[in-house]
């Protein structure tokens, strides 16, 4: 079988999948729609694991699969493009693909639509593929609005419930903002380098480095632009400030796509992004302030806001937020493959999490909301644990992976002299309090304390999730708690074991550009005494220390429940409207889109092009038909009459004009 | 002038007043019939010219299938002929005039000199005017005459078509009935009592 | 001495009484087809006048050119007559308007 085959393959496989279970879902026994996705997404992690195995030994592969259209002078193909950044991309998004599909067959037992779930997550795994393997624009916009679109299916998984229908609204609006943006980047592509493959488009953009583009009157710098529109593609799909609004409603869907799409993978999507257009984006120094300024915001205002969340999901949710956003200030240093280390390791222990919240849930009996757990390490033993190593690892605690990644963004940050960089790294270092903070929080509210369900108020029992005071949780089974203790080995040793190989070695470096003056990254790398070292030297940080300070802040108000802060009032509101931007929207963006819409409808479409052009034009036909009607009677003798008339004057000309 | 000139004014004088007759007679059958005299005495004319050939088809084939198509039609159909010559001569000033004029403008074109020869060039007598005309139509105007057959053959089947009636024997339905259909002819809305379920 | 004049100026009488009677037969399809008819028969004789004065034969090919199609258009357009008259119970010109409204 030749490479090409083989890679074709990968992705094929789980679309197979989806398209066996989405249409015969029904009709298959039950045990079916799980068993065809996981046997075919496992083979799929199996051949990526293959193809990061080939990647790694320095063969890139970039070969067309085929033509998919011919406009005027562009091809446009379908191809993939393996080297090692997609090839590690491949390997997260399979495995923890595969860990979701064991992990929702548990999950989603009795929820009528099973195998459509199946069929969609399937799907995803397909789109997410076709995403990372492309090695054109064209391709990757494909995938990207077809993980999308599965992301807009998924939230809304739950079609009757209204909330999680205006959360999918929410989403898919919001997205299109961002991807207005990066087709309109997209097009720039095209126009200027008249290709949209990969390797062409990076091979020439030095040549383009220079030139200027006019806009509402005034020059930007064309690689500036290119970026800048990039990035808001980027934005709207890693939900940056102010395009993050989607992400915290997104969690109205069901728990394992929360993990899978919501944290580990897609949402990544623009921080690959970044990443592959490196040799772009490197040249635009403005556009990489842009983009630190944004991860910084997004880093530690998005933080702030999961301290004061109480579903447990949202927690989690803002917690992606933030994390979002340090991979973000990572690619606004030019440390793109810290970024993607970080994405790596974020992948594993943040699905760890949402898994974990997700069995919490299911011993909940489907109740998120924290203020009715309590002490559940007694019960969910399992959880438990992976739940605090996953904490741990998010937080930043040394030697687990978190850590590593984090640690380095931060000293990456450190060495940046690009503009935005003190508040970057402000933002970067105070982040890691906060993370700690809702972090610890969560855990303790959620696994220790009183058991809080058993006196909840009255009120609340007309819920139909939820224990009633005299049950307990129990433990979920292994379906759910194999895929925690997969996801809890790589959420604590990976980073031990690969950050070596990635900030020593040319591992990533190779498929990345990075220009000479942004030092960056290369005084990470100099800093760079081992794995063992690191983590002793993190001891006397600033970082650490904070991380101990939001842990002791949290241990003493969610575990001694000792009240020695109090929130002032207006800082109260400001969180709980959350900064504002969701009644922006509602209040301003949409009754002016209204408005607007409006006025278009009734005077640019109805009046101008229904009445005037459309129905104008048929008027105006409709007049000379009349006029014309008066002259087609139907009688013949007259036809006859004016072609004599007409013979008459023929030969008249043709006697005297042939006199003279 | 000699025995052929008191033919052709002989002959010319007959269609002339037998194409008049076409167009002013009261009755159509009249009409017809005198049309059969005027393709009779341009049959003759044809024969002056030698024309042989054509002479006998305008005979065989105009006079004996056409006009004859057209006095069936004539009489089967049942014309209310005074409808139809109301106002008969109403447009005869008119038209006249411009019959006139154009016969006017026709004899100025006619007379110039270029027209006024009286010695034909003739076409060799060798042969039969049937065997030059076959020789030419089958070998120069092969494919019009190929064309011609399938323009005959068209003919024939529009006509059958167009005239054809009587069972249908297909399944088509006219799109005159479809666009004519009504909600009432394909809904009938029917008010019961529900039925309670045991 | 008959010339070529004579004949095509009998064409052109011939074809003059034919446009008087598509007039004078306004109401009558049936009447216009034969004047149409008879209009060919005009065109016909200057064809084979020319053919034999000049000496070609192609003049008379075209006449039977025309007999053919002119066969072939009275034969259709008889069919239509019938239709007509079935549709309408008459052949009248000026009952045949739906399509004018």
């Amino acid at each position: 079988m030749t490479l090409m085959k083989l890679y074709t393959l990968i992705p094929m496989m789980p679309l197979i999948a989806s398209i066996v279970i989405g249409l015969f879902g029904r009709q298959l026994p039950k045990a079916f729609s799980h068993l065809i996705p996981i046997v075919l997404v496992l083979g799929s992690f199996l051949l990526s694991l293959y193809a990061l195995y080939i990647s790694y030994h320095g063969y890139v592969f970039n070969e067309n699969l085929f033509r998919w259209m011919t406009v005027g002078q562009y091809d446009l193909n379908i191809g993939f493009m393996v080297d090692n950044l997609t090839a590690l991309m491949m390997s997260v998004v399979t495995f923890v693909s595969l860990m979701v599909h064991i992990y929702t067959i548990e999950y989603m037992e009795n929820d009528p639509g099973y195998s459509r779930f199946f069929s969609f997550i399937s799907l995803f795994t397909f789109a997410m593929l076709m995403l990372v393997m492309s090695n054109n624009f064209l391709q990757l916009f494909f995938g990207w609005e077809a993980v999308g679109l599965v992301s807009y299916l998924l939230i809304g998984f739950w079609y009757k419930k209204p909330t999680a229908i205006h959360a999918n609204m929410k989403a898919f609006l919001v997205n299109r903002v961002g991807d207005f943006g990066f087709l309109l980047g997209i097009a720039l592509i095209m126009f200027y380098f008249g290709t949209l493959d990969y390797k062409e488009v990076f091979s020439r953009v030095d040549s383009l480095a220079g030139q200027e583009f006019m806009l509402m009157g005034s020059s930007v710098s064309l690689v500036t632009l290119i970026s800048i529109l990039l990035f808001i593609g980027a934005m709207g799909k890693s939900a940056q400030v102010p395009l993050h609004v989607w992400l915290p409603d997104s969690m109205e869907g069901p728990t394992p796509i929360s993990a899978l799409i919501h944290a580990a993978t897609m949402v990544t999507a623009g921080i690959f992004l970044v990443t592959r257009v490196s040799p772009i984006v490197e040249l635009s120094s403005t556009a990489l302030s842009l983009i630190l300024i944004v991860g910084s915001i997004t880093a530690l205002f998005m933080g702030i806001l999961g301290i004061f969340q109480n579903d447990i999901k949202r927690v989690v949710a803002y917690s992606t937020l933030s994390q979002l956003g340090y991979m973000t200030i990572a690619l606004g240093v030019s440390s793109y493959s810290l970024a993607m280390f970080h994405l790596f390791t974020h992948a594993f222990f943040k699905a760890l999490l949402f898994l974990g919240a997700g069995s919490v849930i299911i011993g909940m009996h489907h109740d998120q909301n924290i203020m009715n757990m309590g002490n559940l390490k007694k019960y969910m033993p399992i959880t438990w644990i992976t739940f605090l190593l996953a904490t741990l690892a998010l937080v930043g605690m040394p030697l687990f992976s978190g850590f590593y990644s984090k640690e380095s963004i931060i000293e990456a940050v450190k060495y940046s002299e690009i503009v935005g960089s003190s508040f970057a790294y402000f933002a970067a270092v105070f982040g890691v309090f906060i993370t700690s903070l809702y972090s610890f929080r969560l855990y303790f509210i959620v696994f220790h304390g009183e058991e809080r369900w058993r006196n909840k108020s009255v009120s609340h029992n007309h819920h139909d999730h939820g224990l009633t005071k005299n049950q307990s949780p129990h433990e979920t089974s292994w379906m759910v708690t194999t895929p925690l203790i997969l996801l809890a080995i790589p959420s604590v040793l990976i980073g031990f074991f690969t950050i070596e190989p990635i900030i020593k070695s040319s591992f990533l470096l190779k498929d990345i550009f990075i220009l000479d003056s942004h030092l960056a990254l290369s005084q990470v790398t100099e800093h760079f005494h081992g794995p063992i070292n690191m983590a002793l030297h993190a001891l006397v940080t600033l970082p650490f220390w904070l991380m101990v300070l939001g842990f002791i802040v949290a241990y003493l108000l969610y575990y001694k429940n000792i009240n020695f802060i109090k929130t002032p009032k207006v800082l109260k509101k400001v969180i709980d409207h959350k900064y504002g931007f969701d009644n922006f929207n509602e209040y301003i963006l949409a009754p002016l889109t209204i408005r607007l819409g409006n006025v278009l409808w009734k005077y640019m479409d109805i009046k101008i092009i229904d009445n005037f052009f459309v129905n104008g034009s048929a008027r105006t036909v409709n007049l000379f038909s009349h006029i014309t009607k008066k002259i087609q009677t139907g009688f013949i003798s007259q036809y006859a009459f004016v072609m004599v008339i007409g013979l008459l004057l023929f030969i008249s000309y043709f006697i005297l004009g042939g006199k003279s | 002038m000699i025995f052929t000139d008191y033919l052709f004014y002989l002959f010319s004088s007959i269609l002339v007043l037998a194409s008049l007759r076409v167009i002013t007679a009261n009755n159509p059958v009249y009409s017809a019939l005198s049309l059969v005299l005027a393709f009779f005495s341009a049959a003759g004319i044809w024969l002056l010219l030698h024309a042989e050939f054509l002479a006998i088809a305008l005979v065989l084939v105009y006079v004996g299938a056409v006009m004859v198509l057209f006095l069936f039609v004539v009489m089967m159909l049942d014309i209310n002929i005074e409808a139809l010559r109301q106002r008969f001569w109403s447009y005869f000033p008119v038209a006249l005039l411009i019959a006139l004029l154009f016969i006017f403008e026709i004899y100025l074109v006619v007379t110039d000199k270029f027209f006024s020869s009286s010695d034909p060039a003739g076409i060799p007598l060798e042969k039969s005017n049937t065997h030059s005309i076959g020789s030419v139509l089958y070998t120069d105007y092969l494919l019009p005459f190929q064309v011609a057959a399938v323009i005959l053959l068209v003919a024939i089947i529009s006509a059958i078509v167009l005239t054809m009636y009587g069972k249908k024997s297909h399944k088509a339905i006219d799109p005159k009935d479809q666009i004519k259909v009504n909600r009432n002819d394909r809904v009938r809305v029917v008010k019961m009592k529900s039925e309670k379920k045991k | 001495m008959v010339t070529l004049s004579h004949y095509l100026f009998l064409g052109g009488i011939l074809f003059a009484i034919s446009i008087l009677g598509i007039f004078l037969n306004r109401k009558n399809i049936i009447l216009i087809l034969m004047a149409i008819e008879l209009m060919l028969l005009a065109v016909n004789i200057n064809f084979i006048a020319f053919s034999h004065y000049l000496g070609d034969l192609s003049g008379q090919i075209f006449v039977f050119f025309i007999l053919t199609v002119a066969a072939a258009e009275s034969a259709i357009g008889l069919a239509i007559i019938i239709l007509i008259f079935r549709n309408y119970k008459s052949i009248n010109v000026a009952d045949v308007n739906r399509l004018k409204e």
